[in-house]
């Protein structure tokens, strides 16, 4: 197990990417922060800490689960966990930053496109990760990156720690899944 | 989580699995009250509705949950009166089995008759209702609907479920199922719409309404199914409501936040008086509300095959 991205690496890349959003979006009127769970939780809350800091005033969070859109859904039944989706914002006209923990295939990603369209029309949707491992099979890209790092097929990237503290590791496939940040 | 088979009685069920729907109910509740109720879940599978014994909430509760989850849903009805039961079941087997049903969802007046149909298709069988044997899915909405109001452990809630019970299988399957969740239940009506002792399923039984009724947290009335009944069984309609109905002064003995259920269709005026079924008391329309999400859950665990999920990230 190697660590990618420590607590402190974490912590300044997303306070970067909050600058960026607030500069890209000249403020955050409309803006909306949406986590993809379970992974993209931890991340998006301290995302929203960083926004908060730099705006002085709460901004809208939500959370989107993906099981019921994954595009394998119906044959993937095996252990379906499907968590309670929770987007309290009106999400026709805002702008929408989605956030995940790992961009790997784009296919979560392309499923929670699916669900928050369900809420309604934003005027755009960006997407936001910690890391971006590469191994796309969908043209889907994201607008806010902390760390771009290629890893070998036959390893995984797990991001792990509080919600105050969060970690990037890389470990082989086959090494057993750590508790999800979220759950900590 | 994992998926079922089949859904065929209460009593077969594993309390694990009971307790996965309602969880998954939850999530489906969820999709229920969004702007777009409709999810991808299940594009291109086929849930058939086939029901034997005519039923528009049952059916339309179990297509709105086909249809929310994007399945094609097919509903048949067979007048079965002049078929013997046997013969049909193996001929309607036959049909449904060519045309590819993922799930299939069956009401039939004969006790027994989702058993028989599964193993013998290669869908899910989901029972709807069997004669007098039971009705799953109406158990596990009232489960729900019940956590909705009183929150998830239900261990030590008095229920008192009044009426006919030897002729019902909503009584049945919520018995097994509340007193696996912990329910102290109780079973209330006129003597000859009781259950023999060995049918009652360990539950105490009372031959009045009150004391069943004292200190009860819910109050689950059941319809008296002129159908069902050759007209032997109580003297009139009037009676059984005079003696055997829910008012408001009945409903005094249960404790004062009782929850009052039916599965519907109400008879108004006879086993439930009209200002308990449309007081604040009442759950009645909560209980459909949570039969889609629920049915929503029973269609989702049953309809996979079951192959494990791809990686992703």
């Amino acid at each position: 197990m190697k660590t990618l991205l420590g607590p402190d690496e974490v912590a300044r890349g997303l306070r970067r990417v909050a600058g960026e959003i607030v500069e890209r979006h000249r403020g955050l009127d409309r803006v909306a922060v949406i986590g993809i769970r379970r992974g993209g939780i931890p991340v998006a809350k301290q995302l929203i800490k960083w926004l908060t800091e730099l705006e002085g005033r709460p901004i809208p969070f939500g959370s989107v689960d993906i099981t019921l859109y994954r595009d394998d859904a119906a044959t993937a039944l095996a252990n379906p966990r499907i968590g309670p989706s929770d987007v309290p914002m009106q999400v026709a006209g805002a702008s929408i930053v989605l956030v995940d923990d790992v961009l790997f295939t784009g296919r979560t990603v392309r499923a929670a496109l699916d669900a928050l369209l369900d809420y309604g029309r934003p005027r755009t949707i960006e997407l936001a990760c910690l890391v971006d491992r590469g191994g796309r099979e969908l043209p889907i890209q994201a607008d806010y990156v902390v760390r771009r790092a290629d890893i070998a097929p036959h390893e995984r990237v797990d991001v792990v720690g509080t919600e105050q503290e969060l970690c990037a590791v890389v470990q082989p496939t086959d090494a057993p899944t750590l508790p999800p940040a979220e759950l900590r | 989580m994992r998926r079922l088979r089949h859904l065929l009685d209460i009593r077969s069920l594993d309390p694990a699995d009971a307790l996965s729907i309602l969880e998954t109910a939850e999530a489906f509740a969820e999709v229920g009250r969004r702007p777009v109720r409709k999810v991808p879940t299940l594009r291109g599978k086929t849930v058939v509705n086939l029901f034997f014994e005519p039923s528009t909430r049952t059916r339309s509760s179990f297509e709105l949950a086909g249809k929310r989850l994007s399945a094609d849903v097919v509903n048949v009805s067979v007048q079965s009166s002049s078929t013997t039961k046997g013969e049909t079941l193996r001929d309607t087997v036959q049909t449904l089995d060519s045309m590819h049903a993922d799930v299939i969802v069956i009401r039939h007046s004969a006790s027994g008759a989702a058993h028989y149909m599964a193993g013998r298709v290669q869908g899910a069988v989901v029972n709807a209702g069997d004669g007098m044997h039971e009705h799953p899915t109406q158990a596990l909405l009232d489960a729900f609907t019940i956590r909705l109001h009183r929150g998830k452990n239900l261990e030590g809630l008095v229920v008192a479920v009044c009426g006919d019970i030897a002729h019902s299988r909503v009584a049945r399957s919520n018995a097994i199922l509340l007193k696996r969740l912990g329910c102290d239940v109780r079973l209330a009506g006129p003597r000859t719409l009781l259950p023999s002792p060995e049918d009652a399923l360990d539950c105490p039984v009372f031959d009045r309404l009150e004391p069943a009724l004292e200190g009860a947290d819910v109050a689950m009335m059941l319809r008296i199914q002129t159908e069902r009944l050759g007209g032997t069984l109580f003297p009139t309609l009037r009676e059984y409501a005079q003696v055997f109905g829910l008012n408001q002064a009945r409903l005094r003995a249960a404790k004062p936040d009782c929850l009052v259920m039916h599965p519907g269709p109400i008879n108004r005026g006879v086993e439930i008086a009209d200002d308990v079924a449309d007081g604040p008391h009442s759950i009645v329309l909560d209980q459909v509300e949570s039969g889609v999400a629920v049915r929503m859950a029973v269609l989702y665990l049953c309809a996979g095959d079951g192959s494990p999920p791809q990686a992703e990230a």
